[in-house]
């Protein structure tokens, strides 16, 4: 290992720009004659729209124009679309309502999209969109997806009866229900997910700008993937032809899922630029990322575990309803199906599972992927009841685990997915080892005899990341191609630019990216410059979510090294007049093996230029080569995470006393880096358990947790220090074997919290599980038996 | 209207604002320090977070008119002649940061932070950061920056 190379901690090279102050996300940004969008949005959560009156409003100072879904269908743009097809059990397609970017007649969300007011400054157009005048017909809504398939639920989109988008099934039936009729044993659990507000802390902004001389429109907007942005918005919404079209995602602050989307607002912002012939610009207050990004989770589950006398799975049943919000977002249809589905085999053998879904519409914000995306759901279910069967059974819960580990690789589980490789004991021991398993009883003991009570719980994660390979995901239903791009440029002086589909939006990639580069060429880090997030520099991409980047990104980048240094040694061959095949590359300078015969990388790059010493009718001058990178197979990134929390029974308030993490991320490019990504995970894990809810009025469908004083975000003082530790096994499907670490913890930390919460109450508790919750689980019976 | 002067990151800087415009939009917009940043609209976020007379405030809470007369330093003004502050060399060191949106509300308010207390420990600096949120480390490696710059300055 080099001092710069591949598992080196390398202090990261975007932070200088960060830390002081120098960093360019899209609110930073101003183009020359800007204008500015506010968005009347919908304070009802359904209803219809009878008239929209702006008369007023368009006369206040400074307002420019105010355009409304009419306008927008008047220009032929056409509805937002959801990505990915799901069947349902009857194989008929999901029922998709249509989501114009600006509503017509209907609005379905408190925050749904009415009307832009473009104005010359944020404050006019802000004042003047209070002014517009939307009469409406109030209608019921529903908000709860456990009830809006009911009969009497009021009906949310024409094309979806009884608010049914799909029901979707997966897994063996026949022989799940046989198996539970063998089964000596039987676990039952009934659990919510709660639903989440992502809350990347840049609020999503946009800047559309219409140049009238060439046509051309330019976006900039906090996107993970301004490509498929670009894809999107020319093919599907027809805002612009795509060679017309320029999206640029330049700093972005945050994402987890939320900036994957193609929304409302930066369609209109962009469509409105040509409109009144200036650039618009919109950011979101965040009150409006609470009402209008696309939220996480929501499911409703029942599950069931049979297992024979030892404590053998013998199969695993789970029905869940899904709430997919008002409308199908981007990818949402694939959130509680193909990406939850296929992950109920957890670490596990078990010969027999089925699984089913609805997903169904309400009167919410829609859900899409947000941090672990199907998988946290997937794992909370399954780590949630085996922890159950174990206290059931009276069996250690590590021990049960054991018992059920998948040992031979590849494993194929009855839910699509065929797992490459892992060891899941070792980091199980590794764990246990950790947070001092053999002491617990003891801590325990004295943690009751200061009136506390104490509990621990396991969480042994699978996940599966760099979704593909295309022709697979395609045949499930996946509307795009999951591979990567990436070109590597050499200058005449040896320093070197490489552009990457891949989005970074706080994950380092322009320093691990450029480590792989420098490892593999020996140019030092400062020479190597990575360029991504601009449809004008960088051909296609698909983008950074589901943990890719490294093990699909990563791997396109090593490919495209692949040609570069076969063409170098080529030219080298001239250059030192030997074999190319004699010819190796080592610490930066192209040797003649056995002799002292060599020329630096930076002599060669300027001779492949220069193009005076080789035959430029058998070499092409020059040293760029780009690849296309398709993963032969998910990676799956797995582990175990253990939480120890202790409760004060007077307030019901919970410490967490150690968390320990310890994960199989096949190779490791910056460890300083992936401990930070398991860092900012767990949080979000912990948040979901213990602290956030995203919570609609049953009645009137207002967001009730709709700022940070009533959404409960982690703080440093809610969270403690973690203890993370590491296994390795390498990936066999890239060619790094890397496996993804951007989404372990949040997938991971929920059901260790909460099985280590269960295990000090000696009873289920819903998350989050507030110090009102746990005060109340633990004295409500006490009170009733009284 | 209102004419207001103030010290910016010692230059002397003077215009007429709106009466409601707040001190983080007259630093983002008129004077185009967008190291500063809106997180929220409700004053929780931190991300907003300057030194109005050498202490630590949420700009996106006071008024740019309350400022009249003031000495404010913004990120941008924190590094002297080139050279890092403890606090940002620390952030970088320990990886406290990951998209940055966070950051230089988080390095103003350790700045603060460290000024005033003389000993710091992990709790304390938990406690302290109770008005700053991240999304992205988790905390874990903030805390870590903060501690370590504390030290380097004892
Ligand atoms: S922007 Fe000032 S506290 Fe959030
Ligand atoms: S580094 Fe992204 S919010 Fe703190």
């Amino acid at each position: 290992m080099t001092a710069t190379g591949i598992g080196a901690p390398v202090k990261r090279k975007e932070d200088f720009r960060f830390i002081t102050g120098n960093g360019h996300y899209t609110d930073d940004l101003n183009r020359p004659g800007q204008t500015y969008g506010y968005f009347v949005r919908s304070p009802h959560a359904h209803a219809k729209i009878k008239g929209i009156d702006s008369a007023v409003a368009a006369t206040m100072p400074g307002v420019l124009s105010i355009l409304t879904g009419k306008d927008l269908a008047a220009d032929g743009l056409g509805p937002l679309i959801c990505g990915w097809l799901v069947h349902s059990k009857d194989g008929n397609p999901m029922k998709v309502g249509p989501h114009p970017a600006l509503a017509v007649d209907r609005v379905r969300y408190v925050g749904d999209h009415v009307a832009i007011v473009i104005a010359e400054t944020y404050a006019e157009a802000k004042d003047a969109a209070e002014q517009v005048n939307v009469d409406y017909d109030v209608l019921p809504a529903v908000i709860d997806g456990a009830v809006a398939h009911r009969p009497q639920a009021p009906q949310i989109h024409d094309e979806a009866p009884r608010n049914l988008a799909f029901d979707w099934e997966l897994g063996l039936k026949d022989e799940t229900d046989a198996a539970f009729k063998n089964a000596a044993h039987v676990t039952r659990l009934t659990l919510a997910n709660n639903r989440l507000i992502p809350n990347a802390m840049e609020p999503r902004a946009a800047i559309g700008e219409y140049d009238k001389g060439s046509g051309h429109t330019t976006l900039w907007t906090t996107s993970q993937n301004p490509h498929v942005a670009r894809l999107v918005l020319s093919a599907f919404v027809q805002l612009a032809p795509e060679n017309k079209l320029r999206v640029i995602a330049p700093d972005v602050g945050g994402g987890f899922g939320s900036k994957i989307f193609i929304y409302p607002e930066e369609t209109v912002v962009a469509w409105a630029s040509r409109k009144v012939g200036r650039p618009v610009k919109w950011t979101a207050e965040r009150s409006e990322s609470f009402l209008a990004d696309a939220h996480g989770r929501d499911h409703h589950t029942h599950a069931e575990l049979a297992l024979d006398k030892d404590g053998k799975f013998l199969a695993l049943r789970v029905k869940t309803i899904a709430n997919l919000g008002a409308y199908l977002s981007t990818f949402a249809s694939s959130v509680p199906t193909y990406l939850y589905g296929t992950l109920l085999s957890g670490q596990y053998a078990i010969p027999a599972i089925y699984v089913e879904v609805d997903g169904v519409y309400t009167n919410t914000a829609p859900v899409d992927a947000y941090r672990g995306a199907g998988r946290p759901e997937a794992t909370f279910v399954v780590e949630r009841i085996v922890e159950e069967a174990a206290r059931e059974m009276k069996i250690d819960p590590a021990e049960l685990r054991r018992r059920n580990f998948i040992r031979t690789f590849p494993h194929q589980t009855p839910v699509i997915m065929a797992y490459d490789i892992g060891d899941y004991e070792a980091s199980l021991d590794k764990a246990l080892k950790a947070i001092d398993y053999q002491g617990f009883a003891k801590r325990r003991a004295e943690a009751e005899a200061r009136s506390k009570k104490r509990g621990i719980g396991f969480s042994a994660y699978i996940e599966a990341c760099g979704i593909a390979p295309s022709a697979a995901v395609g045949s499930l239903g996946a509307g795009v191609g999951l591979w990567e791009s990436a070109e590597v440029r050499v200058n005449p002086t040896g320093s070197i630019e490489v552009l990457t589909g891949s989005h970074s939006h706080g994950q380092g990639h322009e320093t691990t990216f450029a480590q792989l580069v420098s490892d593999r060429l020996g140019v030092p880090l400062e020479s190597i410059e990575i360029v991504h997030g601009d449809t004008d520099k960088v051909q296609f991409g698909m983008g950074t979510y589901g943990s890719r980047s490294g093990s699909v990104g990563m791997s396109a980048i090593s490919k495209a090294l692949d040609k570069i240094e076969a063409k170098a040694k080529k030219i080298a061959s001239h250059l030192l007049e030997a074999a190319a095949d004699d010819i190796v590359l080592k610490d930066g300078k192209f040797t003649v093996a056995g002799t002292d015969k060599s020329i630096t990388f930076q002599e060669l790059s300027l001779a492949a230029y220069v193009g005076h010493k080789f035959p430029t009718s058998e070499i092409e001058p020059g040293l760029k080569e780009g690849a296309f990178y398709d993963p032969t197979n998910f990676t799956f990134p797995a582990g175990c995470h253990i939480c120890e929390v202790e409760i004060d029974p007077d307030t019901g308030v919970t410490r967490i006393v150690k968390f320990v993490a310890v994960d199989d991320f096949g190779t490791i490019i910056n460890p300083m880096i992936v401990e930070g990504q398991v860092h900012g995970g767990i949080a979000q894990g912990i948040g979901q358990a213990m602290l956030e809810h995203g919570v609609y009025d049953p009645e009137t469908g207002q967001l009730v947790t709709g700022s940070f004083m009533d959404y409960c975000m982690p703080r440093a003082d809610d969270l403690p220090s973690f203890e993370i530790g590491m296994t390795m096994t390498k990936c066999p499907s890239n060619p790094l074997g890397m496996k993804g670490c951007g989404e372990a913890g949040a997938i991971a930390a929920p059901a260790a919290v909460i099985n280590a919460i269960t295990d000090a109450l000696g009873r289920d508790i819903a998350m989050p599980t507030t110090p009102e919750r746990v005060w109340r689980a633990l004295n409500e019976p006490k009170l009733a038996a009284e | 209207m209102t004419a207001i002067s103030m010290t910016v990151n010692g230059k002397a800087v003077s215009a007429d604002v709106e009466d409601r415009t707040l001190l983080v939009h007259f630093i983002r917009d008129h004077l185009h320090l967008t190291g500063t940043h809106v997180g929220c609209d409700t004053s929780q976020c931190g991300a907003c977070v300057v030194h109005v007379d050498g202490r630590a405030i949420k700009s996106c809470t006071m008024l740019a008119a309350q400022a009249d007369g003031a000495t404010v330093m913004t990120i941008e003004g924190l590094a002297k002649d080139g050279k890092l502050h403890p606090v940002q060399e620390a952030f970088r060191e320990h990886h406290g940061l990951q998209c940055g949106f966070c950051t230089p509300g988080m390095i103003m308010t350790a700045v603060d932070i460290i000024r005033r207390k003389p000993a710091l420990d992990e709790k304390t600096i938990r406690e302290e950061l109770e008005g700053n949120i991240c999304r992205c480390t988790g905390y874990h490696n903030i805390v870590k920056a903060i501690a370590a710059a504390a030290g380097a300055k004892a």
